[in-house]
């Protein structure tokens, strides 16, 4: 959006503006941009596009390219063997942790997008309220999202573990929370829960924050109730804010990892396509080509919401 | 003595150390002791030695993964006697263990060092074969001191030498003599004495056999043992390599054997560490527990002193029960070292006992591979490690050293795993296993 009045700026010169190109400046400043901007300009757009290319999409492509072959990470690129979609046949017919990590990142997106993500609104709805301590409440909440993952992961193994944690250490059962696979995804799930909500609480508070006041002063007047000034004027005010927290929301389940790749590196009922992807492109292993397959699925689902996400915005600015 | 340093250590390298525990990590740092002693130059690409083979060169580099300020330093010490000895300088360039591994593939194919650590197995073959080690035969022929296991686990598949053994750990069933007295348990040699000893400490109530597979390796220590003593050696290597078929009867009876001895195992494995079954052995809560030496970092003082092993018993009396998993960490040599010479003398020392002295007179945890080595000062149950493994007739290096790196990681924890969860259904997990490993050996 930032580059609109750029846009502006060069429809605004004429285009004789191309005989000053040689003119040494003598010619008509007409101009709005000097050379300076323009050079600024020019290195503003080559630059980060250049990095784009380079960071996102160049290794992108090579991850799409890389998965039609079966290349173990040693030799020359000209020995790589092509080997076409046998990477993702095997993906799907020939390799046990694929169905269920599929499973569980739908799992994982359903779980945030219906428990988590509304729990954080509704915490920084209260919060907004300015309740006394809101502060202390408002850090308590945060301080999680602050942490990092291995930390976390690290704080909630000391209360799932089977033999030492302290859930079974205070009620005295048995649960193996992290080791029974139908039960360590709901652990897991509690414990990113519990980061996921102080992050979108924040978030959510501080598009509340910029709600105008006059608003809900003008609803109250109107003798709107607090539930339905909510949900019929700040909700429907807060719809950049709601997009942003519904993106980040997808964005989370779709990059889910690290909590399991701490608790037991994605296998045994935690699988996530993420820790998959590690598992096979990372370290010794080297499955290159096997791991770019599922990396290039990743890619093919991130892509369906990245779009959806960009369509919604364009929408709005065109409005 | 630092199993860790397989599976779990390459794919726990993107845990943070306050994570990954602080045991494990002090055994790799006694393990890292004995193996930066062998590997301390590698790292350093710089063109200092540029004379060609057979040159008068000054320095020679050593590629090493023993990051630890333990191992680091003992490795220094032996640098420090290779220098005296020889007069040529070693430039030791240390790298983060786990990033060492990680770059493994693209460290031999860039600039190398001369010598650089590393494992026997699978992986030590395979770089020899891609012509990415050197061979170290005529080293070989100067050693002395290494029985024909040691030898064998550092032959590539042609025939020539490509590695230099200088520690390694055995893995066996350990117990605490304490427990045993009191109760009067036998260390059983069979099979059926082993499942009834099992069965009294049940009603003693005792976990039989600790047990733990969070982290997706120590399972593959049990099969690895059930499957050298129903199958032997041979089978074993065979299957490793993937010329073997995982659907076959041969391998469907150890599954079977290890599904009949579950129900001694401690429960919930898959929930547990290695380090958490270990403290269940040192609290007298389980009876015993098959890992590797470095079990003992668990225990300290007193119970140290009270815990004692025994060699996994016999299944088949055709086969015995001579051979062991005892993974061996030592030293290999560039394809094109920049000074072949110095190299070649450098590893003729790492070889030498004069080496595994300095190491064993400079770090206590571990166990030297050098037979010739003075190892008076070992504690007795370093001394009855070293006598098991010297007794061997083959030395297996762990399941995940011995195949595929991909195939160990990505095929087998999860079918041991699943193994685990749901013992019954032991056809459908081997033909996974199968089907999986077809993909991935044809590749």
């Amino acid at each position: 959006m930032s580059d609109l009045p750029l846009i502006h700026a060069d429809r605004a010169v004429p285009p004789p503006a191309a005989t000053t190109a040689t003119g040494g400046g003598r010619g008509r400043r007409l101009r709005l941009l000097s050379g300076t901007d323009r050079v600024v300009i020019t290195l503003m757009v080559l630059v980060p596009l250049l990095l784009v290319l380079g960071l996102v999409w160049l290794p992108a492509g090579a991850t799409v390219l890389l998965s039609g072959t079966n290349w173990d990470g040693i030799g020359p690129i000209g020995e790589i063997d092509w080997v076409g979609l046998k990477n993702y046949d095997d993906v799907v017919h020939n390799y046990p942790p694929f169905v269920p990590a599929v499973q569980n990142n739908l799992l994982w997106l359903a779980a945030l997008f219906v428990v988590a993500t509304p729990f954080g609104m509704f915490l920084a709805v209260l919060l907004d309220k300015e309740l006394r301590g809101s502060r202390f409440y408002q850090t308590a909440l945060y301080l999680p999202v602050v942490l990092s993952l291995a930390l976390v992961g690290f704080i909630w193994q000391l209360i799932y573990s089977r033999d030492q944690g302290l859930l079974n250490g205070v009620f005295g059962g048995e649960t193996d929370w992290y080791g029974d696979p139908n039960v360590n995804i709901w652990a897991v799930l509690v414990a990113a829960g519990w980061r996921h909500v102080g992050y979108i609480m924040l978030l959510y508070l501080a598009g509340l924050k910029g709600v105008d006041p006059s608003l809900r002063e003008a609803a109250a007047v109107d003798g709107s109730s607090e539930t339905s000034t909510f949900f019929r004027v700040v909700f429907p005010v807060m719809r950049p804010i709601n997009i942003i927290v519904l993106v980040v929301t997808v964005i989370e389940s779709l990059r889910a990892f690290d909590l399991v790749w701490v608790i037991n590196k994605g296998r045994n009922g935690l699988e996530l396509i993420s820790a998959l992807v590690t598992q096979n492109v990372v370290g010794e292993a080297s499955r290159i080509g096997f791991g770019s397959a599922l990396a290039t699925i990743m890619l093919a689902v991130s892509l369906i919401f990245i779009t959806i996400y960009l369509w919604t915005v364009m929408r709005e600015d065109k409005r | 003595m630092s199993r860790p340093r397989s599976q779990a250590e390459y794919l726990a390298r993107l845990v943070p150390p306050s994570v990954a525990g602080l045991n494990r990590r002090s055994l790799l740092a006694g393990a890292a002791a004995t193996g930066a002693l062998l590997g301390t130059g590698a790292l350093a690409g710089c063109g200092d030695s540029d004379s060609g083979s057979g040159g008068d060169a000054k320095s020679v580099s050593l590629g090493s993964n023993q990051s630890d300020p333990k191992p680091k330093d003992v490795i220094a010490k032996v640098m420090d006697g290779f220098k005296t000895s020889s007069g040529v300088t070693v430039n030791v360039n240390t790298v983060d263990h786990n990033t060492f591994q990680e770059n493994i593939n693209n460290y031999l194919q860039g600039k190398p060092d001369d010598v650089f650590t590393w494992f026997a197995g699978y992986r030590m073959r395979f770089f020899a074969a891609k012509g990415l080690a050197g061979d170290l035969s005529d080293v070989w022929a100067k050693l002395d001191g290494y029985s024909d296991a040691f030898k064998k686990a550092s032959t590539g598949d042609d025939g020539k030498q490509y590695f230099v053994p200088a520690s390694y750990y055995p893995w066996a069933v350990f117990y605490r003599k304490s427990v045993w007295q009191q109760r009067g348990y036998q260390v059983p040699t069979t099979l059926d004495q082993l499942t009834t000893l099992g069965a009294q400490m049940k009603k003693d109530g005792l976990n039989p056999i600790a047990f733990a597979d969070k982290d997706g390796w120590p399972a593959m220590g049990t099969f690895d043992i059930l499957n050298l003593r129903i199958n032997g050696y041979q089978f074993h290597v065979d299957l490793m390599a993937g010329k073997e078929a995982w659907t076959s009867d041969k391998v469907k009876k150890v599954f079977d054997t290890w599904a009949g001895l579950l129900p001694l195992h401690q429960p919930d494995a898959l929930g547990r560490t290695w380090q958490e079954a270990a403290q269940s052995l040192q609290q007298k809560k389980s009876g015993m527990y098959l890992l590797g030496l470095f079990v003992g970092q668990q225990f300290s003082g007193a119970d140290l002193e009270d815990l004692d092993f025994f060699t996994f018993p016999e299944v088949d009396s055709t086969i015995g029960a001579k051979a062991l998993d005892a993974p061996i960490d030592g030293y290999m040599m560039a394809r094109k070292p920049k000074s072949k010479d110095a190299a070649t003398k450098l590893l003729t020392y790492l070889g030498s006992k004069d080496a595994a002295n300095v190491t064993v007179k400079n770090d206590p945890s571990t166990l030297v591979a050098n037979s010739g080595a003075d190892t008076a000062s070992y504690t007795a149950l370093q001394k009855k490690a070293a006598e098991l493994v010297g007794s061997a007739t083959e030395i297996a290096q762990f399941l995940d050293r011995d195949t595929r790196p991909d195939f160990a990681s990505t095929v087998m924890i999860p079918a041991l795993q699943q193994f685990i969860k749901n013992p019954k259904d032991i056809s459908g997990m081997l033909t996974s296993v199968e089907n999986q490993k077809k993909s991935i050996f044809t590749s």
